[in-house]
């Protein structure tokens, strides 16, 4: 029995994970990463267009601030989130930012003077002030009031990744790769650390620690048409879903992006409408102004994408041999612009469909890309029912997206909460709680229940096919559980699922070798996966209103009266073929920001019985308060600086501040 | 596009299973030619229906991550990005030399590139903290497009295994290696100077090793000018070696 013993114990290798890592250790604490891949792989290099944060350095981005992204971020969840972390997130994105340039990322700078720039279809000029040259600049991106959104180029998640990783190399912190998390140790409601496998050897490791993180990203993989990497299967969620202590929120708000290419998936980035491209259908028609004539293309994602499969519904797609889709134009953006802003685009574009996207249009059409669900915490970041369990990045549901992610807020997200559960992490190893106190009895019975498990799937006589399960799932998701979603047909996918699930309990694997083993792997992960997918469906089919994401077709209106609650979901017994549900209310009477009409798609939503009370309550704050700093209003808005750790609490300064 | 009968393709892949002691042997796949596809589709089809033992490593299969490098035909590439209509009807696939293989077409590049990053210290140094709340220092916007230049390398190890040196030298930096090092000088951020990075990549491991073939200019993914980096590099560490 192998075990090793660590302070923190880190799940995940990806931008989050990383910097709660950096954190932790910078704090004086031991870290060890675990990554199923080499950290610099993992699926945040991947992000491409760029980070929120309201540094407000570009023309259009003046007067940026963090009130502003605040309300662009609550209107972008469909008041799903939790309004605090929004707070939270918005008041520490420019510091993460002004670090990550402290530690080598090559921002996007502004350049003063004129530049010519395509904004609604047309050529316009923009004057960039003098005062501004070589401070980090932004482009626009859906769903924000201002250009907020820093970038490198469209490689921003790459440099970020990378700038991270090293600075990780740098503090000396060990990364385990090709080490995969199967299990959570845990008893009496506190986790002691993690069961993992060795992906090459095969071998079962015992981590043993005081705190455990998981920042394992998203689960895109469970659909069949999706953005997201490969090893992006959830299975850090499931191993916390599994616990039986911990739960998942919000599993039924997963994004589609509107711009992925077709039929790949491979995705190309909101950059290039926030740069001024365009949708157009089979008749070379640009449409959304149609559909939504203030945001047009750069409304939210959920409204663009739901627009886009509307518009195919209603005969206007482009016929292929795979099926119907929509273009991309980004021609008039010019080749100069696309050479160096959107150079992976332009080489995804080359090696993948064999077109140049600055004479050809790009044929596109909205793909499963961003799981807002995951595993719940507190907006301190530790899981609900398990202490010592963390959480951060897109495995995690602080909430900081509720029923929609805006573009840019993710890669934000996870060094904002890299950062500030970093410090919680340190915190409670610190305190008295953090204690180590496991027995190596418990260890053992861990470790020899999973290889039970694994034996089974090695020498039982199971005779189910993985490939083929998995098939099916991703089958199931994408045709019953995507963007448009109804009832009938979430019932039978529930039902469907329910019987993979036990399908799944019969796989049987020929491969025997017990070392590097991807048929094995591929068994043990699809009998996890089939469970986030049950919460995802079971929940989207309980969910019988529309908000955000996920839009029922049979209950079209946001319904605040009845479902301004967050949705969670665990699985206390193994044998049980659906998660067990609960709700947590969302409460308006403490919101910064009531429920109300999001500035593009629907304006019919079921008003919630408290919101007209607490919007007179915050204009009767806001009257009372004069002329006083926004600081101050805020204050007695929402207070949310408790949250803050410590050393992130300063204010944060722009150009041309008075103070 | 032709409405002919699909292709036939053969891959014709280097098996070996080091932790079972299986000696490496080519083993041929057949699989039908479809539309639009790429080694990563076409390996995933043999896993799925012929052999679910082959190892492989994709993560991203959009040629951003790095993580699928092998020798198509020979020469080391993204195998995500290749498509198969690009390729003959026989394509054979090995794994890249120089790392350690871990079985079939994987190997443990990871190892190798964070032994590059302990080495090379390739992050930023710098002694002062950075202040998060001030407003950032500034930075030409040409400069950071020249970083952000030589920041795109995504460590696939190609110009590794295409290197000639490196076969000789195992302690060779690689293109790899010195591209970071031409990145870190670039950035006014990092404070080191020429004398620091002398002591890094002044001898026969560094850059005085590389005998200029090239071989890692032709092949990297990425377009990076490795070529002109490197004797960009020569010509300031000569200068920095005569100090
Ligand atoms: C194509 C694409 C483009 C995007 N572009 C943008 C953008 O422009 N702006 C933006 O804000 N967001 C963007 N996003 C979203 C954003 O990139 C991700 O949400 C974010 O990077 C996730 O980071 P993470 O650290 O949470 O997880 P990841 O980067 O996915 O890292 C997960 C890590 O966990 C490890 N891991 C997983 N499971 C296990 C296990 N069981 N055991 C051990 N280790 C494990 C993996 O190896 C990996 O290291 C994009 C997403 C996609 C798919
Ligand atoms: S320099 Fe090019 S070939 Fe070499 S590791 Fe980097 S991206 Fe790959
Ligand atoms: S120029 Fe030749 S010797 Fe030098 S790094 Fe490139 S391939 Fe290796
Ligand atoms: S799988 Fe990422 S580059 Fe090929």
């Amino acid at each position: 029995m192998r075990i090793l013993y660590t302070d923190v114990l880190v799940i995940g290798g990806g931008l989050a994970g990383l910097r709660a890592a950096v954190g932790a250790r910078r704090r004086g604490h031991d870290v060890v990463i675990l990554s199923l891949v080499p950290a610099k792989r993992s699926h945040s290099a991947a992000a491409q267009g760029g980070m929120q944060a309201s540094l407000g350095n570009t023309a259009k981005g003046q007067g940026d601030n963090e009130d502003v992204h605040f309300e662009d971020t609550v209107r972008g969840s469909d008041w799903g989130c939790d309004q605090a972390v929004a707070r939270l997130f918005v008041h520490a994105a420019p510091q993460a930012v002004r670090e990550l340039a402290a530690w080598g990322v090559p921002w996007n700078r502004v350049r003063a003077g004129e530049r010519e720039v395509v904004m609604d279809g047309r050529r316009v000029t923009l004057s960039e002030r003098p005062e501004a040259h070589g401070l980090i600049a932004a482009r626009d991106f859906g769903g924000t009031k201002k250009w907020r959104t820093c970038y490198v180029s469209d490689g921003t998640g790459h440099a970020m990744l990378y700038a991270v990783s090293d600075k990780a190399v740098a503090e000396g912190i060990p990364v385990h790769e090709r080490m995969e998390a199967i299990a959570l140790i845990h008893e009496g409601g506190r986790c002691h650390g993690a069961i993992v496998r060795n992906l090459v050897t095969g071998e079962l490791v015992a981590y043993v620690a005081k705190a455990t993180c998981i920042a394992t990203g998203g689960f895109g993989r469970i659909y069949r048409v999706t953005s997201n990497a490969v090893i992006n299967e959830g299975i850090g969620a499931a191993i916390a879903l599994e616990t039986g202590a911990a739960c998942l929120g919000n599993m039924e708000a997963v994004q589609f992006h509107p711009t992925t290419i077709f039929p790949a998936g491979i995705l190309v980035t909101e950059g290039c409408r926030g740069d001024g491209g365009l949708l157009k259908d089979a008749a070379g028609h640009r449409f959304m102004p149609d559909y939504e004539p203030e945001k047009k293309e750069l409304a939210s994602r959920d409204v663009v994408s739901r627009r886009m499969e509307e518009h195919i519904r209603a005969g206007h797609g482009v016929n292929s041999r795979f099926g119907e889709h929509l273009w991309l134009d980004i021609t008039l953006l010019g080749a100069a612009h696309i050479d160096s802003r959107l150079r992976e685009v332009k080489e995804i574009c080359r090696h993948f469909l064999g077109i140049d996207p600055a004479r050809d249009f790009i044929p596109v059409r909205p793909a499963q890309h961003y799981s807002m669900g995951g595993i719940r915490t507190d907006a301190r970041g530790e899981a609900y029912g398990l202490a010592g369990l963390f959480a951060c990045g897109e495995a995690a549901c602080w909430d900081l997206h509720g029923f929609n992610r805006l573009g840019g807020n993710s890669v934000a997200e996870t060094v904002v909460a890299g950062m500030i559960v970093g410090e919680n992490i340190a915190d409670f190893v610190e305190s008295s709680a953090g204690e180590l106190q496991v027995s190596t009895a418990l260890v053992r019975e861990f470790l020899a229940a999973e290889q039970a498990k694994l034996d089974t799937l090695l020498q039982g006589n199971g005779n189910e096919s993985a490939t083929e399960i998995r098939r099916r799932m991703q089958d199931i998701m994408t045709d019953k559980v995507g963007i448009f979603r109804r009832g009938d047909l979430l019932a039978e996918a529930v039902d469907e699922l329910q019987a993979l699930l036990q399908r799944s309990r019969r796989i049987g694997v020929a491969t025997r070798r017990p070392g590097s083993n991807p048929e094995l792997v591929a068994a043990y992960r699809v009998q996890k996966m089939l469970k986030l997918a049950l919460c995802v469906a079971y929940g989207a089919l309980q969910r019988t209103e529309s908000r955000g994401a996920h839009y029922r077709e049979d209950h079209p209106r946001r319904d605040d009266a009845n479902w301004l609650k967050r949705t969670l979901a665990s699985w206390s017994d193994p044998f049980q073929t659906l998660p067990t549900l609960a709700y947590e209310a969302l409460d308006v009477r403490h919101m910064e920001l009531p429920p109300g009409w999001r500035g593009y798609g629907a304006r019919d939503a079921i008003e919630h019985p408290a919101t007209a009370l607490r919007a007179a309550e915050i204009a009767a704050i806001r009257e009372a308060f004069g002329h006083a700093e926004r600081f101050t209003v805020q204050q007695a808005l929402m207070p949310y600086e408790h949250l803050v750790p410590v050393r992130f609490r300063g204010r944060n300064e722009r150009l041309g501040d008075a103070s | 596009m032709t409405t002919d009968t699909p292709r036939q393709l053969t891959l014709r892949i280097l098996r070996s299973s080091p932790s079972e002691g299986m000696a490496p042997h080519w083993q041929d796949f057949r699989v039908e030619e479809a539309e639009g596809m790429t080694l990563f589709i076409a390996l995933n089809e043999v896993r799925d229906t012929l052999d679910p033992s082959l190892q492989f490593d994709f993560v991203c299969r959009a040629g951003i991550c790095g993580s699928c490098g092998m020798l198509i035909d020979g020469r080391p590439g993204l195998a995500c990005r290749s498509l198969t209509r690009d390729l003959g009807p026989l394509i054979t696939l090995a794994p890249l030399p120089v790392f350690a293989l871990i079985g079939d077409l994987s190997v443990d590049t990871g190892s190798w590139m964070r032994g590059t990053a302990e080495r090379l210290e390739t992050w930023i140094h710098s002694q002062a903290e950075p202040d998060l709340t001030a407003v950032e220092t500034p930075m030409a916007p040409e400069l950071a497009e020249a970083i952000y230049e030589l920041d795109r390398c995504i460590e696939c190890g190609c110009c590794v295994a295409g290197c000639g040196t490196q076969r000789m030298r195992e302690d060779f930096v690689g293109a790899v290696g010195l591209n970071k090092i031409a990145r870190f000088r670039l950035d006014p951020r990092d404070e080191r100077s020429d004398a620091d990075y002398y002591e890094l990549i002044g001898d026969d491991a560094g850059v005085f090793g590389c005998m200029s073939l090239l071989g890692c200019h032709d092949v990297c993914p990425k377009g990076l000018p490795l070529q002109t980096q490197i004797a960009f590099l020569r010509r300031k560490m000569v200068a920095a070696g005569l100090k």
